[in-house]
C-alpha cells in the first residue's frame, strides 16, 4: 500500500474537475441516497468535499473515504442537474479507480472480476451449473413476477425477492447470428449483456424477433464479454481495458448500421465509458468511437430510426421507470414510452418515473438496507399509479423492481419495454 | 467534559446513530456555498424532536461548546461554517410542517423543511408563500429566517421577513422562548422573531416558525425586452416603477450574461443585446393586461429594441429559464464563481452598473452582472480561480470596492446573502461602531458564554 501523501499525490490529479464544485448543495435535491440518510457526506458536494480533502492532505482516513465514496448509485442524476456542469462521473470513475489502486480489489471481487469475467467460457460454465443446482437453495415466491427467495439463511441472497438464473442463458438458445437486412435495409450488431444473456434471455429473444419482424439484418458475434461497468464501479480499471478488449475485438470485424442493446446500463457503458476511459492500442480507441457512435438502446432503435409509432391503446395499463442509465446520460425518455404506446397498451405515468430505483449494481449487495428503502419508494409509486405493469429498458431495474414489488405482494407484473412491444406485434 | 464524555452525553439525547464524530462526517460539514476556507466541527448531531433540539443547546451551553446550526448549508456568506471544535446541529430530522391554516392563512413549521415543498405544499392548498430564494429546491425555512432570505418576488411580495409572523426558540439555556401568534395583529411584548430574523443563528435556536400565506394571483403575463443599453434598460426599471406599477418580478442581465446564457442553453437569446430586462406582471386578470400594456409601451418609450410578450406556458417558461440559467451558465466559464448581492436603492441601479463596469477595468477581472433590478439587489458575478493566487487578490480588493461604492450611494452590504463570516469585517462601514458595540453588549447578555455561532455577523 502506497503512503497517504502519494494517494493525494494522485487525487491531485483530479483538482481541475473538482475545483468546478462550488459548493452550492443543489445535489441534495436530487440524489435518492441522500434523500434517504440525510448525511452530507452521502450526497456528490460531500464526496467532492472529500475528495478534496484528501489531495490537499486534510484528511488522514482515505479507507473512511472510499466507504463514502461506494455509498453511490452512480446514477448520475446529480450530474445531470448540476448548475456547474461538474463531470460527477467521471470524477467518481476514477477516484474509485485510484482508491482501488490504493488498496487493492476485494478478494471476493477480485475472484469475480478477473477470475470469471475475463474468462467468458468459465463464466458461462460456472452459471450453467448455478442455474441447475439453484432449486435446491431457493423457493419461488411469486409466479407472477418469476421471484424467488432463498430456502435457508443464505449469506449474499439475504431475504432478497431474487430473479433466477434462467434454465438456458440466450448464448445456448441462439449461440451466434449473421442475417442480412431484410425490407428495412438495415443491419444491426446485437449486443447482449450478461444479465439478459443468464437471467432474462427471453428478452434477448424478443429482441430478436421484433428485429425479424421489421426486416433487420443482426451481427450477434460468439465471445461476447460484459460491458465493463461493474468492474470500473469498483476501481478495477485492468479488467475493464481486458474487458473492453475483447468485445472490440468481437464487434468490430461484422458490418452493421447500429449496434443495439436492450440494457440501459451497457448502452451507457459502450456510449459514454469505452471512449473516455478505456486505456490502451490507439486502432482499438478508433474502433471504439466507432462503436459508440453507432450504439443505440433498442427502443431508441425502434422509434428513431424505424419510425415505429403509437397506435390506439386500449390493452393492459402500464407505467415506465427510467433507467438512470439511460435517462440522466443519453437523455432516452421519450422513445420507451412511445415503444409502449405502440404495443398497444394504455400508457399511465407513476410519480417519480425518474428517480433510481436503487439497485446501483453492487450497491444492491453492498447497501442493501439502503437500496431496499430507495427501492421500496419506487415501488410504492409504481403501486400508486395504478398500472399492471410496470415496463423499463434495464434488466438491472427489473431486477429490483422485481424484489421491491414481490415483497410487497403487489400483483404487478415487471416488464421489458421490447416484451411488450413483440408480445403487441404478435 | 472530554470530547468522549461530551460525545457519550449527546448520544444520550439524540441516539448514537445521530451523532457524528468520524473524520469523514465531520469534514462534510465543514463548509457551505460560500468561498471560505473550511473549519472542521468536532462532532455532528441530528435531533429529531423539538425536546431532543433543547436539551442539545443547554448541553452546549453548560459544556461552553460552541454551537452552529445547520439546514442545508447553501448559504453564500459562511454562516453555516462551524467554529474550530465546535458542534454542529442539524435540523433535517426537524422537518415537519405541523399545520397549514387555510381559513386563517398561516402555517406552522420545524425549521428543516425545505422551502420549495413547503411552497409546493401550501400550493396544493391553494394558498401562496412567496419567499423563493436560488436555492429553494434544497434551502430550509429555519435558514430562509437566519438569513432572511429573498428571491425573484422581492419587489412585490417583500422578502421572507415579511412572511415571519412568530417563532419559537431556544435560548442558550434550554428555555422555550415564544414570540409572535397566529394572528395578523400582535403587540404582546418584545417583536422578539423580527429579532431573530437575519440573526444567522448567534441569538437562539429556532424550534417552530409560524409563517404568512396569502391568495396566489389569478393571472401572470411575462415578457423580455432588449435594451440597447444597460443604462436604457435601468432607466426603464425607474420608469415602471414611477408609473406606480408593481410587477411580480422585474430581473436584468447584461450583455456578458446574455452571451453566457445562450452559450449555455442556446434558446435563441440576442447575443449582441447590451441589456434584457425580465418582466412578469401578476394579479386580476383586467389588471395584469393593463398593467403589462403599460409596461410595454414605457420599454418602447425607454428605447426597447425588441419586446416579446409570453403567449403561453411554454414561452412564459422559456423566459424564466433564461433567467434560473443566468448563474449555472456563468458558474460553468471558470472554477471559482463569487456571487456578490450587494445592493443599492433601485434609481441608482444606472451608477451602479458603470461602477461595476469600471471595476472589472480597473482590476482586469471578469464580471457578468445580473439580477433583481426592480428591488436594487444586482448580483455581479466574479468568475476566477481561487488557486490563481494573483488574481485572486485582485478579487478581494474589486469586492472591497464593490461594497464602498454601494454604500457610498445609500445602498447595502448584503440584499440576501447575509453577513456571515464573509462580511462581518465591513459592518462598521455600513453601520457605525455605536451600533456594533449595541449588538455585541445584547449578544454578550443573551449568550454569555459566546456558544451561539461564534465569529458570525458582529464578529
Amino acid at each position: 500500500m502506497a503512503d497517504i501523501h502519494q494517494l493525494a499525490q494522485m487525487f491531485k490529479e483530479l483538482d481541475d474537475q473538482l475545483v468546478g464544485c462550488m459548493r452550492c448543495g443543489m445535489c441534495q435535491a436530487v440524489c435518492p441516497v441522500f434523500a434517504q440518510s440525510g448525511r452530507e457526506a452521502d450526497v456528490t458536494r460531500g464526496k467532492i468535499a472529500l475528495l478534496e480533502g484528501l489531495a490537499n492532505e486534510m484528511l488522514t482516513d482515505p479507507e473512511g473515504v472510499n466507504d463514502k465514496l461506494n455509498r453511490c448509485l452512480l446514477c448520475g442524476t446529480c450530474q445531470a442537474n448540476c448548475p456547474s456542469g461538474v463531470k460527477v462521473m467521471d470524477i467518481f470513475l476514477k477516484a474509485r479507480a485510484i482508491m482501488t489502486g490504493y488498496f487493492g480489489l476485494s478478494p471476493v471481487k477480485k475472484a469475480i472480476f478477473r477470475g470469471m469475467l475475463k474468462n467468458p467460457r468459465l463464466f458461462n460454465m460456472l452459471i450453467d451449473m448455478g442455474s441447475k443446482f439453484q432449486g435446491v437453495f431457493t423457493k419461488k415466491q411469486d409466479d407472477l413476477l418469476g421471484s424467488s427467495c432463498a430456502r435457508f439463511n443464505a449469506p449474499v441472497i439475504g431475504d432478497r425477492h431474487f430473479t433466477a438464473l434462467a434454465d438456458k442463458p440466450l448464448h445456448k438458445i441462439v449461440p451466434e447470428l449473421n442475417t442480412p437486412a431484410g425490407k428495412s435495409g438495415i443491419k444491426v450488431a446485437f449486443y447482449v449483456g450478461c444479465v439478459i444473456d443468464k437471467i432474462f434471455p427471453h428478452v434477448g429473444q424478443a429482441i430478436l424477433e421484433v428485429l425479424e419482424r421489421h426486416g433487420v439484418g443482426v451481427y450477434m458475434p460468439k465471445g461476447q464479454a460484459c460491458c465493463g461497468i461493474p468492474v470500473l464501479s469498483s476501481g478495477d480499471t485492468d479488467t475493464f481495458n481486458t474487458l473492453v478488449g475483447m468485445n472490440v475485438d468481437v464487434l468490430r470485424s461484422g458490418e452493421y448500421d447500429y449496434l443495439v442493446t436492450g440494457c440501459a446500463s451497457c448502452t451507457s457503458t459502450i456510449k459514454e465509458l469505452w471512449p473516455t476511459m478505456y486505456k490502451g492500442a490507439s486502432a482499438r480507441q478508433f474502433d471504439i468511437a466507432n462503436i459508440a457512435r453507432k450504439t443505440m438502446d433498442i427502443s431508441q432503435f425502434l422509434v428513431d430510426v424505424l419510425k415505429v409509432a403509437p397506435r390506439e391503446g386500449g390493452g393492459r395499463t402500464v407505467t415506465y421507470h427510467d433507467p438512470c442509465h439511460l435517462k440522466n446520460g443519453l437523455g432516452i425518455t421519450a422513445q420507451p414510452r412511445n415503444l409502449i404506446r405502440a404495443a398497444g397498451c394504455e400508457f399511465k405515468e407513476m410519480n417519480e418515473a425518474g428517480t433510481c430505483c436503487g439497485c446501483g449494481g453492487s450497491f444492491n449487495l453492498a447497501h442493501y438496507e439502503l437500496s431496499k428503502k430507495i427501492g421500496g419508494r419506487k415501488a410504492d409509486n409504481v403501486v400508486a399509479s395504478g398500472a399492471d405493469i410496470v415496463a423499463t429498458s434495464c434488466p438491472a431495474c427489473m431486477m429490483q423492481l422485481t424484489d421491491m414489488l414481490s415483497r410487497k405482494k403487489a400483483g404487478i407484473g415487471v416488464k421489458h419495454v421490447i416484451e411488450l412491444y413483440a408480445d403487441g406485434c404478435r | 467534559m472530554s470530547k468522549d464524555a461530551i460525545t457519550k452525553e449527546f448520544e444520550a439525547i439524540v441516539g448514537a446513530e445521530n451523532v457524528m464524530t468520524s473524520e469523514t462526517d465531520r469534514h462534510s460539514y465543514s463548509y457551505d456555498a460560500a468561498v471560505l476556507d473550511s473549519v472542521m466541527p468536532a462532532l455532528v448531531v441530528r435531533p429529531s424532536t423539538s425536546e431532543e433540539l433543547g436539551k442539545c443547546v443547554k448541553l452546549c451551553n453548560d459544556n461552553g461548546t460552541h454551537l452552529t446550526v445547520r439546514g442545508a448549508g447553501t448559504n453564500l456568506s459562511g454562516g453555516t461554517i462551524p467554529h474550530p471544535g465546535g458542534v454542529v446541529v442539524l435540523t433535517n430530522g426537524l422537518n415537519r410542517i405541523l399545520e397549514i391554516n387555510e381559513e386563517d392563512m398561516y402555517a406552522v413549521v420545524e425549521p428543516g423543511v425545505v422551502t420549495a415543498k413547503f411552497a409546493a405544499e401550501v400550493a396544493a392548498r391553494g394558498l401562496f408563500y412567496p419567499p423563493d430564494p436560488g436555492s429553494q429546491a434544497v434551502s430550509t425555512l429555519g435558514g430562509n429566517v437566519a438569513e432572511n432570505a429573498g428571491g425573484l418576488r422581492g419587489l412585490k411580495y417583500g422578502v421572507t421577513k415579511d412572511y415571519v409572523m412568530g417563532i419559537e426558540f431556544w435560548d442558550v439555556n434550554g428555555e422555550l422562548v415564544k414570540s409572535g401568534s397566529r394572528t395578523v395583529k400582535c403587540v404582546t411584548g418584545y417583536n422578539l422573531s423580527g429579532l431573530m430574523v437575519a440573526s444567522e443563528g448567534t441569538l437562539g435556536v429556532f424550534d417552530k416558525i409560524i409563517l404568512k400565506l396569502v391568495p396566489p394571483a389569478q393571472a401572470a403575463k411575462s415578457m423580455m425586452a432588449i435594451f440597447p443599453s444597460m443604462k436604457a434598460a435601468s432607466e426603464t426599471v425607474a420608469a415602471i416603477i414611477a408609473n406606480k406599477i408593481v410587477p411580480a418580478t422585474l430581473e436584468m442581465m447584461d450583455n456578458f450574461t446574455i452571451r453566457t446564457v445562450e452559450n449555455f442553453r442556446g434558446a435563441g437569446l440576442p447575443v449582441d443585446a447590451a441589456a434584457m430586462l425580465l418582466i412578469e406582471v401578476d394579479g386580476h386578470p383586467a389588471q395584469v393586461e393593463d398593467e403589462a400594456a403599460v409596461v410595454e409601451r414605457i420599454c418602447k418609450e425607454n428605447g426597447a429594441t425588441a419586446i416579446n410578450v409570453a403567449k403561453d406556458a411554454a414561452q412564459r417558461n422559456a423566459v424564466w429559464q433564461a433567467r434560473r440559467d443566468a448563474l449555472p451558465a456563468l458558474a460553468n466559464l471558470k472554477p471559482t464563481c463569487v456571487l456578490e448581492d450587494a445592493t443599492v436603492p433601485r434609481s441608482k441601479i444606472p451608477a451602479m452598473i458603470e461602477v461595476l463596469d469600471e471595476i472589472a477595468k480597473k482590476f482586469d477581472l471578469t464580471i457578468g452582472t445580473f439580477g433583481h433590478a426592480g428591488d436594487g439587489n444586482l448580483h455581479p458575478t466574479i468568475l476566477t480561480d481561487r488557486r490563481n493566487k494573483e488574481e485572486w487578490a485582485r478579487v478581494e480588493k474589486a469586492i472591497d470596492m464593490i461594497f464602498d461604492k454601494a454604500l457610498s450611494m445609500g445602498g447595502t452590504l448584503s440584499g440576501e446573502h447575509g453577513i456571515g463570516l464573509a462580511k462581518s469585517k465591513y459592518m462598521e462601514m455600513e453601520t457605525s461602531k455605536g451600533t456594533l458595540a449595541y449588538a455585541r453588549r445584547m449578544k454578550s447578555v443573551l449568550d454569555p458564554k459566546g456558544i451561539l455561532n461564534p465569529g458570525k455577523i458582529i464578529g
